[in-house]
């Protein structure tokens, strides 16, 4: 069986990148970090390949990191498992409303 | 370790991995002749963009000397400028300033001469002979460090802040070790990523370059709000939506990564030529391929290193474009377009360093002559010049 894989970058993200396809909801994932360490979290949604889940629960309003870095803010309270994307993380930067 | 490579030397001493003579029209509406005259001539490019009249004067400016630069490219043996005889760029001082690095410049007026048919003719003639006096010029070898190389990412999804830029970034700092310069632009995309640039920036965050790349990164993010509208929609594209990528931070963030990890040395505006500067610069550009490839390539850039993810197929006239595809989907399916497979990375297969030395050896061979992809498939036609004001 393929190894559903996904990357989690920096120590401080919250979220991490599945690199596998047929992802749904319920598959459990491996998600690996640079030192090798990994935990298997079962998905929730339907994920396709090089996008995102949460690694741990997020409030809306909670800073998205990735890279050690902040990608956004999330827009509505995600679980842990879930799939994050523009339906539930909002872009910070380049706004014409802010 | 040192490295060489076989370039044309030009008479202002800069080497280039291309011997082609290019056909400029200095507007728009000198394309079309120009075109005839590319397409009857082997060895010769052209430069069809969109610009140099009713602009206002600033952009005018801009689109003469970023077409000034465009000539001096050290991968054009020779220049042919078509001018129709009443635009707004300076076609003598066009004709001038590229005649200055010693390379033959002519020029046909397309009104002066009566018109099309007959500038067509006169412009093959001219141009033939370009191509045959550039055709015996022999390569020479020389050291790495008269290398410019252009980056950029294009058609990203989130393997190109994973594999492919990374591998970018491991050729970036292997070319400041060995002397050479190294470019990137795309400023919209340093939006949420800008602060790690400045700390990088020779002087720290709070010296002059530190300060000048939050400043890029203000006018662009300004110009977009000035227009009351909305970045997101725009930027990141439908395409990097639904590559995975979530927002514009997202994206600068992934693509900063191919710039490696050496000081930055300044920021260079749109138009401006390299002349002897080494290191690592930012050329203030945005990130759209026809306007950011023109940009690279006026720097004096022998090629460029473009990093993927769901598949840019195009090039540019004069520069050849080495694709590093960051996603083994793609590369699989679009392989006839990408020049290297990163997304072993991303399946684990291979290391970054080990996929980074992998696309320094294809960049000799590509300075050598070895054509890229896009070159060997003729997709490199569209290229344009980043103008700050209106049409008028």
């Amino acid at each position: 069986m393929e190894l559903k894989l996904a990357l989690k970058v920096d120590d401080l993200d919250n979220v991490a990148t599945i690199f596998a396809n047929g992802i749904t909801d319920g598959t459990v994932v491996a998600v690996r970090d640079k030192k090798g360490n990994h935990e298997d979290i079962p998905v929730i949604g339907d994920v396709p390949y090089g996008h995102k889940i949460a690694l741990r629960d997020i409030a809306k309003g909670e800073r998205i990191m990735k890279y050690g870095e902040c990608i956004g803010a999330a827009s509505a309270d995600i679980r842990k498992g879930e799939y994050v994307h523009v339906h539930n993380l909002e872009a910070l930067r380049g706004r014409g409303d802010l | 370790m040192s490295y060489t490579f076989m370039g044309y030397r030009r008479p202002d001493g800069k080497y280039g991995a291309r011997n082609l003579v290019a056909v400029i029209p200095s507007v728009i509406c000198a394309t079309d002749v120009a075109q005839a005259i590319v397409r009857q001539v082997q060895g010769t490019v052209g430069y069809f963009h969109h610009q140099g009249c009713c602009q206002l004067p600033i952009d005018l400016t801009r689109v003469t000397d970023t077409l000034i630069s465009l000539g001096k490219s050290p991968n054009l043996a020779a220049v042919l400028v078509v001018s129709l005889g009443c635009e707004g760029t300076d076609v003598e001082r066009l004709c001038d300033e590229i005649a200055a690095t010693g390379k033959p410049v002519e020029v046909i007026h397309i009104q002066e001469l009566g018109g099309t048919s007959r500038a067509i003719q006169e412009g093959i003639d001219k141009a033939q002979a370009l191509v045959m006096q550039a055709s015996g010029l022999q390569r020479e070898e020389t050291d790495i460090s008269n290398v410019i190389m252009s980056i950029k990412c294009g058609a990203s999804d989130t393997t190109s802040g994973m594999a492919s830029n990374c591998v970018i970034g491991y050729v970036a700092d292997k070319l400041v070790d060995l002397g050479a310069t190294v470019v990137f632009g795309e400023t919209t995309e340093f939006l949420g990523g800008e602060h790690i640039l400045a700390n990088r920036a020779v002087g720290g965050y709070d010296g002059p370059v530190g300060q000048k790349i939050l400043e890029i990164v203000d006018r662009m993010e300004k110009r977009a709000k000035a227009i009351g509208e909305d970045m997101r929609g725009g930027q990141p594209t439908p395409g990097n939506i639904a590559g995975g990528l979530s927002s514009i931070e997202e994206k600068s963030l992934g693509a900063i990564v191919k710039s490696g990890h050496r000081p930055i040395q300044g920021v260079l505006e749109y138009p401006e030529f390299i002349t002897d500067q080494k290191g690592l610069w930012i050329k203030d550009a945005p990130g759209r391929e026809p306007e950011i490839l023109t940009g690279m390539a006026a720097t004096g850039a022998q090629f460029m290193m473009f990093s993927t993810g769901r598949g840019a197929p195009q090039g540019f006239p004069s520069m050849p474009v080495i694709k590093i595809c960051g996603n083994p989907n793609t590369y699989e399916h679009m392989g006839h377009d990408m020049d290297l497979n990163a997304g072993r990375i991303i399946t684990g297969e291979k290391t970054i360093d080990q996929v980074g030395e992998e696309a320094f050896e294809l960049m000799l061979k590509v300075l050598n002559g070895q054509m890229t992809k896009n070159e060997a498939l003729h997709y490199f036609s569209t290229m344009d010049i980043y103008c700050l004001g209106p049409v008028i």
